[in-house]
């Protein structure tokens, strides 16, 4: 009897069933949350893939499931005809990525002088950038689109051009302008990342760079910058999808000029289709057709932008 | 002679930094008079008047405050589509949070593919958007008779059927089971917007210092404690801070955006409007002050 007791106590001690089998368990019920997260996160986007290259003649078809029986691009033509692809393409990767550039510069410069160059009443305009972040951007939507309307800066259009005023509408102008003087999508949100990352960055470095004779320019390029790499690739990649994504700032000042997201909602009026399943399956696509290029960019800067998200700090 | 010339050069340097300061947040100071200031006073006044375009630009007529009154006694869509947002983001951000912190945990665990449901994890943050979500496609094709869409729903609806018919059976209160069962119906929503709060906990939870870890294991803590103890209390700040943006977040995607918008550029009435978007503003920021005065208690900061 006693040493079958023994034996127990020998075999407890040394393989430990209860641990293992709590760890195993827990192994398992986090393999499958994991897996079934990700089969809801990537469902939809199958599920949009696989509708995109169906025939007509397979909506109806219950046995279709996943794999297209009658294989067709049939879709992917029509959309990119409705919707202006290339031309909305262009326009929005232009947008895109030349706002996510000026703002980045303009986030920067003014996140830095947040964290390191104090002046009076710096506390207080940080102030105004966090209260932009609250504020919808609904409440100056008018007046913001007047301003671009009649576009007079103190009157000095006026002075130079001869006329009243300038219409900024459907140029590319707006985004500029708001973006240069960071005050784009979502721009107090990048200035708050930068600002809590230079925050982080050792004082020392710049004082040594300061007292091996580097200026304020210089020091913020060479020793600042290169050191913000997560904060830097954090903020690009958040403001280049944000900008692509945008519906609101593009349908507010651009009524002609199409980029991708308001062509596709101008998709549905445009295609003159009697079939509303049909034409359901053909909005999918340009849905696709508008997310493919950021799904390709994604699969490729996916794991830097994690670690850099780690590292940025956003935390404070 | 040498200490007050020194005092002097100190000074200078401070001084110059403030004014390179100046100098790089001068384009942020433009555009915050420019493009934020100037168009909030302007849009106090437009919501107090009503707004006119004539030739060559566009008058404005103080009226008082009948803009305001007229949207809560005879305006049809704006008092119910305000209720319907601040209804929709009380239910969400809970369990967007909860949810959030959840997949962070998860996340920053160590197992086999962790980087793949790394990065499937954060896929929402490049899809979520507001012409995405518009679109919502997978509802409208399920409805035909197409397999996937359809099915899919269907066997979401009887699984949380029996969910409830479970929870109700063990006692718990219907009100309670109803958000529940509702946010297993809605766990897509929730996980698409919730991308950037589980970047911003992943971000927290590596700040953590190991050392507490290990002081709480040896001290006995179970994995289960030593969430509640050491995890929990140090994650609070970035609770306070995920609340923030919830909140903000469910908010610019919600209806009555689309109302405000289409009342200035459809219907052209400029004054209404704004008297929307004050009454819009107003309601975030009490919500906002209201839910960041009751965490912010909470919340335990390490240093």
């Amino acid at each position: 009897m006693s040493s079958k007791t023994a034996y127990t106590d020998l075999f407890v001690s040394r393989y430990q069933p209860l641990e293992k089998g709590k760890r195993w368990a827990w192994v398992l019920i986090r393999t499958v949350l994991v897996v079934g997260f990700c089969f809801i996160i990537l469902f939809p986007l199958f599920q949009r893939l696989s509708i995109a290259f169906r025939s007509k003649a397979d909506i109806y078809d219950p046995t279709v499931l996943w794999i297209p029986r009658n294989f067709t691009l049939d879709n992917l033509r029509i959309a990119i005809e409705t919707t202006n692809y290339f031309e909305a393409l262009s326009n929005t990767a232009l947008i895109s990525a030349s706002t996510t550039l000026i703002q980045l510069v303009s986030c920067a410069l003014a996140a830095y002088a947040f964290a390191r160059l104090q002046f009076r009443g710096s506390g207080l305009l940080f102030g105004l950038v966090i209260f932009t972040i609250i504020v919808p951007p609904q409440t100056i939507m008018i007046p913001l689109y007047l301003t671009y309307r009649y576009f007079d800066l103190f009157g000095l259009v006026g002075l130079f051009t001869g006329k009243d005023s300038l219409n900024l509408i459907d140029t590319f102008w707006p985004f500029i302008l708001s973006s240069s003087t960071a005050m784009g999508l979502k721009n107090g949100l990048y200035i708050y990342i930068f600002r809590q990352f230079f925050r982080g960055i050792p004082k020392e470095i710049g004082e040594a760079a300061l007292v091996d004779g580097a200026g304020v320019f210089r020091t913020f390029l060479r020793i600042v910058v290169p050191n913000a790499v997560p904060a830097i690739v954090t903020v690009l990649l958040f403001s280049f999808v944000w900008q692509w994504n945008d519906s609101y700032y593009v349908s507010l000042f651009l009524k002609q000029v199409k980029v991708l997201s308001t062509s596709l909602m101008d998709m549905g009026m445009g295609l003159r289709e009697p079939d509303p399943v049909y034409t359901s399956m053909l909005l999918n696509t340009g849905v696709l057709l508008a997310i493919a290029p950021l799904i390709l960019m994604y699969l490729f800067v996916q794991r830097y932008f994690v670690e850099s998200v780690e590292r940025t700090g956003i935390v404070g | 002679m040498k200490i007050t010339f020194k005092r002097k050069k100190k000074l200078t340097l401070k001084q110059k930094n403030a004014w390179f300061g100046v100098l790089f947040a001068s384009p942020l100071i433009f555009g915050m008079i420019m493009l934020f200031i100037l168009p909030l006073i302007q849009s106090l006044r437009y919501s107090l008047s009503s707004i006119q375009l004539v030739e060559g630009g566009f008058s404005v007529d103080y009226e008082g405050f009948s803009n305001y009154t007229s949207l809560f006694t005879s305006n049809p869509d704006y008092p119910r589509s305000l209720a319907e947002s601040i209804a929709a983001m009380a239910v969400n951000v809970p369990l967007i949070l909860v949810f959030g912190l959840f997949a962070a945990v998860l996340l920053n665990q160590k197992f086999r593919g962790r980087p793949f449901a790394r990065a499937v994890f954060f896929l929402p943050v490049i899809l979520a958007s507001s012409v995405i979500a518009n679109l919502d496609i997978g509802s409208f094709v399920g409805s035909g008779t197409l397999s996937s869409g359809g099915g899919e729903a269907e066997s979401n609806l009887l699984q949380s059927f029996e969910l409830k018919r479970m929870m109700l059976e063990s006692g718990i209160s219907p009100i309670f089971v109803d958000y529940l069962t509702g946010a297993v119906d809605r766990i897509y929503e929730i996980i698409s917007s919730s991308g950037v709060q589980i970047l911003i906990f992943l971000a927290g939870l590596q700040s953590i210092p190991p050392s507490l870890y290990e002081a709480a294991k040896i001290e006995g803590a179970t994995g289960y404690e030593s969430f509640w103890k050491v995890t929990f209390p140090m994650m609070s700040p970035l609770i306070l801070t995920n609340t923030v943006y919830s909140i903000i977040d469910s908010f610019s995607n919600s209806p009555i955006n689309k109302l405000v918008s289409e009342t200035a550029f459809k219907v052209f009435d400029f004054g209404l409007s704004a008297a929307m978007s004050w009454v819009y503003f107003l309601s975030v920021a009490l919500i906002l002050a209201v839910s960041v005065g009751l965490i912010s208690r909470k919340v335990f900061y390490y240093d």
